[in-house]
């Protein structure tokens, strides 16, 4: 299996973890990833209320570079939000001929051209859909029995482009997450917005939308994610939320793949698991060797 | 319930295009009883459709509402007329930022800095555009706020301060040709650009 790579700004830096993560566990896998060559950035939320021509573009930009190696080629993207930038671009390159036009005048500044011939995926639709629970058992190494984990699937990912799961009641991590032998906290809290950049631009709402998933994930060991945004915002300002609260809602927060990873025996340096923000010791102690 | 402003135009370009999509919004109120974050808003999404239908961009630019849309698309996906909503609440963010509207001065300054980062470089440096955005806001508290967390950050390695050495490909052929593609397309149509 083969797939082109888009790692995406965040994975260069707050995110660093997913992107080591992500690799170790496919390679281990055997999946072959290729780095997109001189990738840019997609615009993230910022672009498009500045200006939607601008967000199409940055996004184009990159799948022009893609479509170098081929009419056909997929893309695999981990970021949810770089996801579906690129999943727009690539549609409206598909689909509309006048914004194909428009957007292909544009990368002529950069002497560049785009059809809108490659296919961009999700990481959790390959490793649910490609990979699967049949691929990845095998390599499954150790025991999760008596985990439980809370899968946490965010937005973007699901929404608006309906591709490989329920897009309100997502299962595909399930199957995933079962070969570890761990078990899955039944909650309704999986899809439901992480706050996005309002954490950041608008606190009061977006530390609210962080509270109500923490709160709901108690009883879990873990909450397992797949977008470096909802992985900040429910790692990065548990502290704050919990001092807010008057209520420890501290958890472990990590990466499903991670997560799989740990499953697969790869150590822990190559999952980047001395990266994240919140690790529990008690969940240090029993999982990470 | 809202009064007629003699400063709103009906001919607005931006609002027009918004308004065409919404026409067949029944007020049903799904997008309203789906949003994560209607509690916090002052008008719901429900009737933030019925303003936009009526053209009344005062009361618009006075809500925060569509400033606390985090695009998690739900109501785009109930909407039961399969209307564009998260991207005509996002439209309503472009408007608000071309008009300067002061009440979202901070949101613009979060959006623009990001984009002056890319457009530097290529791809966002997290530290440098938290900084900028951080001097653009002038206001001493803010990185306090954000301090706790960017210890962290800094302690993992994260994020570094000051400019990275790594290589960058600057955007500004990319970023100078759309601008001049929209300001050709305002000429034409009477639409409104964004900066």
């Amino acid at each position: 299996m083969k797939y082109l790579y888009y790692p995406g700004c965040s994975l260069t830096a707050t995110a660093r973890e997913y992107d080591l993560s992500t690799r170790a566990v496919m390679a281990a896998a055997g999946v072959s990833l290729t780095e997109i060559d001189d990738w840019t950035c997609c615009g993230a939320s910022a672009a498009a209320p500045l200006s939607h021509l601008l967000s199409l573009s940055l996004s184009a930009r990159n799948l022009a570079l893609a479509e170098q190696a081929g009419s056909g080629s997929q893309i695999l993207v981990p970021c949810s939000a770089c996801y579906l930038n690129l999943k727009k671009a690539n549609d409206a390159l598909q689909n509309d001929a006048e914004r194909r036009a428009t957007i292909n005048e544009a990368l002529k500044a950069v002497d560049l051209s785009a059809n809108g011939n490659v296919r961009v995926r999700h990481l959790l639709d390959v490793l649910s859909m490609d990979l699967g629970k049949k691929r990845l058992s095998p390599f499954i190494t150790r025991s999760f029995k008596g985990l439980t984990v809370a899968p946490y699937y965010g937005c973007q990912c699901l929404r608006p482009y309906v591709e490989f799961d329920d897009p309100e009641r997502p299962v595909s991590m399930e199957p995933l997450v079962e070969i570890t032998g761990a078990e899955i906290l039944s909650w309704e809290m999986g899809t439901r917005c992480c706050g996005a950049s309002l954490v950041s631009t608008q606190p009061e709402t977006g530390l609210e939308r962080v509270c109500t998933i923490l709160k709901a994930a108690k009883g879990a060991d873990l909450i397992v994610t797949v977008c470096p945004m909802c992985q900040i915002n429910l790692d990065g300002w548990q502290s704050k939320v919990s001092q807010m609260t008057g209520e420890d809602l501290s958890i472990t927060v990590l990466y499903l793949p991670q997560f799989l990873g740990l499953a697969m025996g790869i150590d822990d340096k190559s999952l980047g698991l001395d990266l994240n923000l919140a690790i529990l010791d008690g969940f240090k102690e029993k999982i990470i060797q | 319930m809202f009064e007629t402003d003699k400063n709103d135009n009906p001919t607005d370009g931006s609002l027009n295009v918004i308004q065409a999509n919404l026409r067949p919004c029944i007020q049903c109120g799904t997008c309203t009883a789906s949003c994560p974050n209607a509690e916090q808003m002052d008008l719901t999404p429900r009737k933030m459709w019925r303003l936009v239908i009526l053209g009344r961009l005062t009361d618009i630019m006075a809500s925060k509402t569509f400033i606390l849309c985090s695009d998690c698309y739900t109501c785009t996906l109930r909407c039961p007329r399969g209307l564009p909503l998260t991207e005509s609440m996002e439209a309503l963010k472009g408007i608000a930022f071309a008009r300067q509207e002061t009440q979202f001065r901070n949101s613009r300054l979060f959006y623009e800095k990001f984009m002056q980062t890319v457009r530097r470089y290529g791809r966002v440096r997290e530290m440098e555009f938290m900084t900028r955005y951080f001097t653009a806001m002038k206001n001493p508290l803010t990185p306090f706020r954000f301090a706790p967390l960017g210890i962290k950050l800094l302690g993992k390695r994260k994020v570094t301060i000051g400019f990275g050495k790594s290589s960058a490909t600057p955007l500004d052929a990319l970023f100078d040709k759309v601008a001049a593609m929209e300001q050709a397309q305002a000429g034409t149509t009477g639409k409104e650009k964004t900066p």
